[in-house]
């Protein structure tokens, strides 16, 4: 018998579609969640309508429904893809500085500071120009490059003014001179199953935000370099319990430096991937859900 | 799925949904670009997409 998944998600993205596709191609036994019909009972499944599952498969748009939702049915010992552990993680710019860190593995300076003084001592440090985030967010909303004193002033009293409680956490970061491009890798299972390079005329190398794709092949150039650094880093945000470590489905970005060493900037735990599956020739959602009911089949104790 | 076009509930332009939309798929409108979102199916229904929110993305 096929495990049951649990698909939940919010707004249907081409991801969305092309991931539904593709379970509808298995004929898995898949049954959707819309996140904004949710009303979970936190004292166990046999309070709410949530429906019974082998696993929960997320992909929410938003990191605040995710992450409750998925504390929730972990609680009740349903195994999710990927965990609250490392959806915690990549939500957060600085657990994920943090996580990667604790790794040993390669990525840019970067500082916190929560007042628009100690914001601006920090980008000092660091050197001018330095890149302020915000450590909730994405698709490179609020990230802002300061060249020099006025600039960061400006963005910090903003922040301080404007911004969530969130905002006014200041993730400051050392500006990396890439050349035009950076790098994105796709993360399953713990195996880079492919990567592009992602070329904008803008400093943001965004695919949102209209940076273009070219294929990075990972069996040659510095393709086996990225490969490496890009699992490492996947398994560095995953904690929780054992069998759920390597299981998560996750993209790495990467930049070179100016002296061409690869550094993780960021890792996604929702990952979106529609200008790469022709890039590359990977067919990403397929893999993407052979994984998934795989680990539902083999019962991955992914839940605490 | 409808072969009937669907009125903007922005613009009131017409909206065709195509065979194999999803519930909850953002359509755009072609007339004002507004992100529409299916809401049902049986008979095809659309409203106003949310609005992007500060903790949306990847």
């Amino acid at each position: 018998m096929s495990p049951r998944i649990a698909f939940v998600a919010s707004r249907v993205r081409v991801e969305e579609k092309l991931l539904l596709a593709a379970f509808e191609a298995r004929g898995a036994d898949l049954v959707r969640v819309d996140d904004g019909d949710l009303c979970l009972s936190l004292a166990g499944d046999a309070e709410d309508a949530f429906p019974a599952c082998d696993l929960v498969f997320n992909r929410s748009i938003a990191f605040g429904r995710t992450l409750y939702t998925l504390r929730s049915l972990e609680a009740r010992g349903v195994p999710c893809l990927n965990s609250a552990d490392v959806v915690a993680t990549c939500g957060d710019k600085a657990l994920t500085s943090l996580a990667l860190e604790r790794a040993g593995l390669p990525s840019p300076r970067t500082r916190l500071a929560f007042t628009p003084e100690a914001g601006l001592a920090a980008i000092e440090e660091l050197g001018y120009p330095a890149v302020i985030k915000p450590v909730i967010g994405s698709w490179g909303r609020l990230v802002a490059r300061v060249n020099d004193r006025d600039a960061a002033e400006a963005v910090l009293e903003d922040r301080a003014v404007l911004g969530s409680w969130q905002q006014q956490v200041l993730y400051v970061q050392e500006h990396v001179d890439k050349p035009g491009r950076d790098l994105r890798a796709f993360v399953v299972g713990g195996e880079t199953i492919a990567a592009i390079w992602r070329y904008s005329e803008h400093w943001i190398t965004n695919t949102a935000r209209g940076a273009r794709a070219e294929n990075c092949p990972l069996a040659s150039g510095v393709g086996p370099l990225v490969a490496d650094l890009a699992s490492r880093a996947a398994l560095a945000v995953s904690g929780g319990p054992a069998a759920a470590r390597g299981a998560a489905i996750l993209a790495v970005d990467l930049v070179e430096s100016g002296d061409g060493e690869l550094l993780v900037l960021e890792v996604n735990h929702s990952m979106e991937f529609r200008n790469s599956i022709e890039t590359t020739g990977v067919d990403i959602p397929a893999r993407v859900v052979e994984h998934v009911l795989t680990a539902a089949a083999a019962g991955l104790e992914l839940a605490r | 799925m409808s072969d009937n076009p669907i009125e903007c509930p922005v613009c009131a332009g017409s909206v065709q949904i195509e065979e194999g939309a999803v519930l909850g798929e953002v359509v755009p409108c072609p007339d004002c670009g507004s992100e529409l979102e299916v809401l049902e199916l049986a008979p095809v229904t659309i409203g106003v997409a949310p609005d992007v929110e500060e903790d949306w993305g990847e």
